[in-house]
């Protein structure tokens, strides 16, 4: 539901069903929503089958990337050898993102549950939950949660009886959103800088600290037990027309509209229902300009196209953007573009991890263009600077950030040259002092 | 072994090369130097740099040549115009705040920046409008400056010390392009082979303060040789100029020191600059040496072998050439000799992570080879000989004044050969003047039995020569004689002669990484390379 | 170079190590949990931050002796996450967003009404009488309830320069 505000018809509150409402957050509420059967059924289960499971449900990483999660989990050695680790991204950092919060926030004991049953899938006996440091709320949420779970036997030496353990291990970011990149997360969790590592070897070969180890985000696993629950064949109906975007889906809108907030939507949801029927629309007197759909990430849509957009994976691509992790931050005709996308450029800039010379130098040399250009010494080649340095610093690196820095860059002056336009002529006031 | 190798073509070259190497390796095989900066071959590659990013047909993207792995059949371009383009890309964003201050730069000249960009880069800057970023240079350690300004985050210096050394003392502070290669206030970049981040770092941000501002590396002549600091026998490079040792740095040699050679045998070379050296050949006359020429020297010598009998006690340098060591004892064939070789000791100091690589404890380079040539360690055993000695020489050793005390009160001959001339010694009846290792072509053995050249790296002083050649003359004989060697490689022929372990042995069959001999069978003379 | 002190600046000074005690008993829980005692690196900062407010350089120093790491290694991690105080800050820790999607919503009025109202004057100072640092942070996660701030741990939603005033008196 659109916490924080009252469910629209429009959504299909799964996962967001119980937000809001202090008593979900407790082992007992949990269980009296019917929580931590699909656990017990779990571990009663083979691991294949669960896999299986997953794989027919259609379930895609909701971290971003939107790789399919039983897949994933197939990739793992089918005898644990050597030790195996499920690692929670509890990162979320992506502008424009806080649908996992809410998750933790309210429906602790979901998560926890849906880790439980990916750690036993993937042959984990223990799983790290990474919570970036600045949610410090959530963090005491799940803090008690876990307690509970261990407690109550949902979480140990012998989940519900079944002789399967499965230790969880809250582990604190510290500021960093490169973390929320997995090979990155792997890192700080090892006590190192938060680096991206190169590929291969793939975590599933050899991950945090050289085990096989899988990692997902808190909606993907947070949506598992409702699979086990109601079963594959359930979640894959949910979904409007296109087989390959499945299940429901939260929706994190941000930015100028009435009703910012996280909605749930069935995958295929027209974009335009959740602008204008879940969140209300415009402010008063405005109308919308641009909407970048999937977090900072991605390029920036005109409204144009995200109206004509269904939102999931294919939907949004065809409208020449990215679902990514689905928040989705609305501007309208008050924004300033040009001074929005050097906000994005001084984020990457700012959380470049230093690795790859085109990100260290790349990101800190764009934002300086755009402060120049914003404080009225832009000139025309600008344009073709800007579009080279984004060229030198798209798929060279070994993760996206740079890509995701030129991303806003190259489609910010494909769709609103005019605005650039605008400083360089000197037609509008310069939105900063010279630099 | 055909199974393990994997055909790939690269540039148009066609190459097969071992499973699992790195195209930026494979490449070097074909003749392609893939430009890069993080990768290197004695470390671990990061592949952060980005700048060694070729074209694998098929694959999606450019990939980075130092990580990717050859594939049967791949075709690699690294001179496409992609790969080019994202080079250039790569060194325009390396450039923008490097200050561009090769005129003072210690690196100019051999700076990996300087080349590439000479060779791809960009003719002019398009981030005039900016200030550079600016840090002020920092002391790391006894002989390592910091230059931030200069840094381009390679890593290698980080990753050499804490992969390498297993001290690392280094790290990468802060994000983005703040970034800096840092160290902790209460640290020192002091390990014992922590001057290897000055040869590892591709611009002039590492620097040596020994060598700050002594020369342009294009002013310095190099020469292949080998350390004269122990029995580790780590190849390396002497840098002169004008005829000046002003530094020593390694040479790549896998079997012995990879890349890298100590902080010790780093700064061991001033001795090879001193100027307080005997120029001519002295004899004594009286209470006083009068100098003379070679023919009259050499035969003086000749009589004094020749003239009398008994017992001989040679005392060597560690650091004296195979060459040396062994035409020296055969020339006193027909005593009955003790042969010492002086062995300096330290504290051994190993690389941690690259099995048998250390500083060794024996600071003598040819001790091995002085063993395998009849040489004892035994010094104090042989300073006890020299009082029954009808002859006793010197060969370059460096003498207490204990030593010297023993020598001035035996009563047999004393020949001197030797780079300079203690005080302690004005009973030599004969004072011969010797090239030191830089001067001279010649070999030492190693502890692991490996045979190495090292060569002349200035011209020597005066009339000094090697002692092989002293000995040589005057074991062919009085006058011009086709059978005393004229260069190292004839001395060293001769050595199988009296030594089977050197029989048929070449300086071809050494190279220029040496070789070793095979203590199993030593009249063949196995040549394991 | 920011964030670095001059070298040995604090080597003579007394030293009351951190880890002793309930946080030495904190620690020691710690390396059940993880496989190496490295991995120990981030959560025995937080304690380290916690007892002390901020991350000397004798504190690193102690971290990386616990664990068996070297300082310089210690302070390359300490550096990089944003959330650990290499300096000393005020009483009240304020951290503001003002990415996109909170600079779309008014966030740097925020970030104004903040400096004005604390009495910090600029980004990263601490206030004269010590009560408060400001600074502008990247992404809080919270994008729907713009603006966010995270005063010490607790967390703020919707704040408005209106808003500021009232806040901070909870905050003495």
């Amino acid at each position: 539901m659109g916490y924080p505000h009252p469910s629209h018809p429009k959504e299909t509150p799964v996962l967001s069903k119980h937000f809001g409402d202090p008593e979900a957050r407790t082992f007992d509420g949990w269980v009296k929503h019917g929580g931590y059967e699909a656990l017990r059924k779990a571990v009663g289960m083979t691991r294949e089958a669960i896999i299986e499971e997953v794989k027919a449900s259609g379930l895609r990483g909701r971290g971003g990337a939107g790789f399919p999660t039983g897949l994933k989990w197939s990739f793992m050695p089918k005898e644990a050898v050597k030790p195996h680790y499920l690692v929670c991204n509890a990162d979320e950092s992506e502008p424009g993102t806080f649908k996992d919060r809410e998750i933790m926030r309210w429906t602790p004991h979901a998560l926890i549950e849906g880790c439980a049953i990916g750690a036993y899938a993937i042959g984990a006996e223990r799983c790290y939950i990474y919570i970036r440091g600045e949610f410090t709320e959530p963090w005491r949420v799940m803090s008690n949660a876990v307690d509970e779970a261990v407690a109550r036997g949902a979480l140990g030496a012998n989940v519900f009886g079944s002789g399967k353990r499965v230790e969880m291990i809250l582990h604190r970011g510290a500021g960093a959103y490169i973390c929320g990149e997995e090979t990155a997360m792997m890192n700080s969790i090892e006590g190192k800088r938060g680096n991206p590592r190169i590929k291969p070897p793939f975590p599933a070969v050899a991950g945090l600290f050289g085990m096989p180890t899988t990692i997902n985000n808190v909606e993907t696993l947070a949506a598992v037990p409702h699979i086990l629950n109601r079963g594959a064949e359930w979640y894959k109906g949910l979904c409007l027309g296109n087989p390959k975007s499945t299940g429901t889906k939260l929706v994190s809108v941000c930015g100028h509209v009435q009703r910012p907030g996280n909605y749930e939507v069935v995958m295929g949801t027209p974009v335009r229902e959740i602008l204008y029927d879940m969140c209300g629309g415009p402010l008063p007197g405005r109308t919308f300009k641009a909407v970048i759909p999937g977090g900072s990430s991605v390029p920036i849509m005109t409204i144009e196209e995200a109206e004509a957009a269904l939102f999931d994976y294919e939907g949004i691509v065809a409208q020449g953007s990215m679902l990514g992790s689905a928040g989705m931050i609305v501007m309208d005709d008050t924004t300033d573009m040009v001074y929005q996308i050097w906000r994005l450029a001084k984020f990457y800039a700012h959380e470049s991890c230093a690795q790859c010379t085109q990100c260290r130098e790349g990101t800190a040399w764009t934002t300086r263009i755009f402060e120049r250009i914003l404080s009225g010494k832009g000139k025309q080649e600008d344009f073709q600077l800007l579009l080279e340095l984004s060229e030198n610093m798209t798929g060279k690196t070994i993760c996206v950030l740079s890509d995701s820095c030129a991303a806003p860059v190259v489609s910010g002056i494909q769709k609103f040259r005019s605005e650039f336009e605008a400083y360089i002529a000197g037609a509008r006031e310069p939105a900063m002092a010279a630099v | 072994m055909a199974d393990d190798l994997v055909n790939v073509t690269i540039d148009g070259m066609q190459v097969a090369v071992p499973k699992g190497t790195p195209i930026i390796e494979a490449a070097k095989q074909a003749g392609i130097l893939v430009p890069h900066y993080c990768y290197h071959p004695s470390l671990p590659s990061p592949a952060v740099c980005r700048m060694c990013l070729v074209e694998v047909e098929k694959a999606p993207k450019l990939m980075p040549a130092c990580v990717t792995t050859v594939a049967e059949g791949q075709v690699v371009h690294v001179n496409s115009p992609g790969a080019q383009k994202a080079r250039e890309g790569v060194l325009e964003f390396l450039l923008i705040n490097h200050p561009l201050d090769c005129p003072i730069c210690d690196q100019a000249g051999e700076c990996e920046l300087q080349n590439y960009v000479f060779q791809e880069g960009r003719a002019g800057t398009r981030y005039a409008e900016y200030a550079k970023r600016y840090s002020p240079v920092e002391d790391f350690g006894p002989d390592i400056l910091y230059v931030p300004n200069r840094c381009i985050l390679c890593t290698r210096c980080v990753r050499f010390m804490e992969d390498v050394a297993d001290t690392p003392v280094l790290n990468v502070s802060e994000r983005g392009d703040r970034a800096y290669i840092g160290i902790s206030p209460d640290e020192q970049l002091d390990h014992a082979w922590s001057g290897n981040v000055v040869d590892l770092c591709p611009v002039g941000s590492l620097l040596s303060k020994d060598f700050l501002h002594k020369a342009r590396a294009w002013d310095l002549d190099k020469t292949a040789s080998v350390c004269p600091g122990c029995t580790q026998g780590c190849n390396i490079s002497i840098d002169t100029r004008d005829d000046v040792v002003v530094r020593l740095r390694p040479r790549p040699n896998l079997e012995v020191n990879r890349h890298f050679i100590c902080d010790y045998g780093r700064m061991n070379y001033r001795w090879m600059n001193r100027g307080d050296r005997i120029e001519a050949p002295l004899v004594r006359d009286g209470a006083r040496h009068i100098a003379t020429d070679w023919d009259t020297a050499l035969a003086r010598l000749d009589q004094i072998v020749r003239g009398a009998s008994g017992s001989a006690v040679i005392l060597a340098s560690g650091r004296a050439s195979t060459e040396s060591l062994g035409l020296v004892r055969r020339l006193l064939d027909r005593f009955d000799v003790t042969a010492a070789v002086q062995v300096p000791l330290g504290e051994e100091a190993p690389l941690a992570r690259v099995p048998n690589l250390a500083l060794r404890r024996e600071r003598a380079p040819n001790l091995a080879g002085a063993e395998l040539l009849g040489y004892t360690p035994h010094w104090e055993a042989a300073m006890r000989e020299v009082l029954g000695a009808a002859v006793v020489v010197v060969l370059d050793a460096d003498l207490s004044e204990l030593d010297e005390a023993a020598l001035a009160a035996a009563p047999g001959m004393l020949v001197v050969l030797g780079t300079t001339f203690a005080d302690g010694l004005r009973n030599a009846e004969l004072v011969l003047p010797l090239t030191n290792m830089a001067e001279e072509n010649g070999t030492y053995i190693n502890r692991d039995l490996r045979i190495q050249r090292y060569q002349q790296a200035k011209s020597q002083p005066g009339m000094a020569r090697p002692a092989w050649w002293v000995a040589g003359e005057v074991l062919a004989g009085p006058g011009p004689s086709p059978s005393a060697p004229s260069t190292a490689a004839e001395a060293f022929e001769l050595l199988g002669e009296r030594w089977p372990v050197f029989a048929g042995l070449t300086y071809r069959d050494l190279g220029y990484t040496g070789a070793r001999l095979d203590r199993a069978e030593p009249a063949r003379a196995a040549v394991a390379r | 170079m920011s964030g670095k002190t001059g070298h040995g600046t604090t080597s003579t000074e007394e030293y009351a190590p951190v880890f002793a005690g309930p946080p030495r008993a904190r620690l020691e829980e710690l390396f059940a949990l993880y496989p190496t005692k490295q991995a120990c690196l981030l959560p025995a900062l937080w304690i380290v931050q916690e007892e002390r407010g901020w991350i000397s350089e004798r504190a690193i120093g102690e971290v990386a002796e616990v664990l068996g790491l070297t300082p310089a290694y210690v302070k390359g991690v300490v550096t990089f996450y944003t959330m650990y105080h290499t300096h000393p800050v005020g009483r009240h820790f304020i951290q503001v967003c003002t990415t996109t999607p909170c600079n779309i919503c008014g966030a740097e009025d925020v970030v104004k009404a903040l400096l004005q109202e604390t009495g910090c004057g600029e980004l990263g100072a601490t206030s004269p009488d010590g009560r408060f640092t400001v600074i502008e942070v990247e992404c809080l996660g919270a994008c729907g309830f713009a603006t966010p701030i995270l005063v010490d741990n607790d967390f703020v939603e919707n704040v408005t320069p209106e808003k500021v005033p009232g806040i901070l008196q909870r905050y003495q």
